[in-house]
């Protein structure tokens, strides 16, 4: 089978279009992941036995259960409770969701590593616990993990092909559609590890940037 | 020092503080049994030892860095990990310790500047948020601290640019923007280089002398306990073991463990 520049052209704009929607999906997923990882990090730290013992067995079930069972679980279980996302926004919360769990353990390895004169000094100062958590500890804390946070952006972006699972109009889906229509699937699943190459490459230099910058700042 | 530098230093009644059989755990290994002693209002109090002999746990205990397993210890007038209610003594709560803390500020080894903020900020972080001074107010306050230990230039330096030295001269501006009455001082020259030791110690000096700051201080530099305080307890196993004047202590001292103590240190 020999490549076909000609078709290759015509199916190139659906593709971007269903890259477009994976790009989405995977920063609402990102942002999602970033804010409740750190929900579930402070939510640890409680001193209620209650709520940081069910938010340990809650992230690790997430932890431990694959993103793909989720994503069916939101979109096709929810309903018969009443409860209906669309594709997207059940793709996005799965996405959200299964990766905050795993930023929760970066947010808390980072909060580990502030030294603990950090803390002393803050009771030295008289400071209240919130203004420690947001004027000392999480800003020492946040700048350590940035880059890990944006490691982990690049690698929802590659389970982000799993949204096919549930309908949503991503990348790989419209490749495999355009695919059944013609009957060629060699340009647009070629076309599909391109683009993913290409955007993940430049997402990759973009995060080592940042990775020197805040050691840059150290 | 200038009139002008001078007016930056904390002023007013300082308060005595006083141990009654405080004991201190760690696992199984008791720091301290049943210590008793008391420092005067605005008395200057150096504590001596061997590593492990409890005198730093001493200021953390005063800074409720940690918490005490037995005995009162008073703070002025009122226990600090205690507090009254219904006529019977029960632990303090968050509130009663906050308002006891406002009058202790403590100058750490290891400096503990926050390093996200500039040297600025550490100094008026606390008296914004805490004492809820305007921002204009804890910079006039920061700008006359940082003159009074040198360091006017670097109000907008990022801490972790300066010299061991500097941090902790911003260290003890820091505490003392807070306005303490009592001021607490954990080897704060140990991990200068000791081409830096002098010049803080002389302004720690300087700033005991000028104030009227109850001090208590842990040190192994002997010139230095003998330069700020009245008297010098000498510590070990938890016990005061001797005390008095510094130049009794380090001229004539009367116990045997004393007089290891000081060989042992002077001679290094």
């Amino acid at each position: 089978m020999e490549w076909d520049w000609h078709y290759t052209g015509d199916i190139l704009p659906d593709l971007l279009d269903g890259l477009r929607v994976t790009v989405t999906a995977t920063l609402l997923g990102y942002v999602i992941a970033v804010l409740l990882g750190l929900v579930w990090t402070l939510l640890r730290r409680t001193p209620s036995a209650v709520v940081n013992q069910t938010v340990r067995w809650v992230t690790e079930f997430v932890r431990s259960t694959p993103l793909l069972v989720q994503l069916f679980f939101l979109y096709y279980v929810l309903p018969t409770w009443g409860i209906t996302l669309g594709p997207l926004t059940a793709g996005v919360i799965g996405l959200g969701l299964h990766y905050s769990t795993y930023t929760a353990e970066v947010y808390r390895g980072g909060i580990d590593d502030v030294p603990r004169g950090q803390w002393e000094a803050a009771v030295a100062l008289n400071l209240p616990r919130s203004r420690t958590w947001l004027d000392v500890i999480l800003p020492q804390a946040i700048r350590r993990v940035v880059p890990t946070l944006g490691n982990y952006l690049i690698a929802m972006f590659k389970d982000s092909p799993l949204l096919l699972g549930i309908n949503v109009a991503e990348l790989l889906n419209t490749a495999y559609t355009t695919g059944t229509h013609t009957l060629r699937f060699l340009e647009p699943i070629t076309l599909v590890g391109v683009l993913f190459v290409l955007v993940s490459v430049v997402s990759s230099v973009l995060v080592r940037r940042l990775e020197r910058r805040s050691h840059a700042t150290d | 020092m200038p009139p002008t530098e001078k007016k930056a230093l904390p002023a007013g009644q300082a308060p005595g503080l006083k141990f009654e059989k405080v004991v201190k755990r760690f696992g199984a290994n008791a720091v301290l049994r049943e210590l008793d002693f008391a420092v005067a209002p605005g008395e200057r109090v150096t504590l001596i030892g061997p590593s492990g002999s409890g005198k730093t746990t001493i200021l953390r205990l005063l800074m409720t860095l940690e918490r005490p397993d037995g005995g009162l210890i008073w703070i002025g007038d009122d226990t600090l990990w205690h507090r009254e209610r219904g006529g019977k003594r029960v632990p303090a709560n968050q509130k009663h310790l906050h308002e006891m803390r406002k009058q202790v500020g403590m100058v750490f080894q290891q400096f503990n500047l926050f390093p996200n903020m500039s040297v600025l900020r550490n100094l008026t972080e606390a008296p914004v948020r805490v004492l809820g001074l305007s921002r204009d107010e804890a910079v006039e306050r920061a700008t006359s601290l940082l003159d009074l230990v040198g360091l006017a230039d670097k109000a907008d330096a990022h801490p972790t640019r300066l010299s061991g030295g500097q941090q902790q001269r911003v260290a003890i501006a820091r505490a003392l923007a807070m306005q303490p009455k009592v001021l607490l001082l954990d080897e704060v020259t140990s991990a200068l280089d000791p081409e830096l030791v002098v010049g803080v110690q002389d302004l720690l000096r300087d700033i005991a002398r000028e104030s009227d700051l109850t001090l208590l201080c842990v040190t192994h530099e002997m010139r230095f306990a003998r330069d700020i305080s009245d008297r010098v307890l000498m510590f070990d196993q938890g016990q005061i073991v001797e005390q008095g004047p510094p130049d009794q202590i380090f001229n004539e001292p009367t116990e045997q463990r004393t007089r290891d103590f000081l060989q042992a240190v002077l001679a290094t």
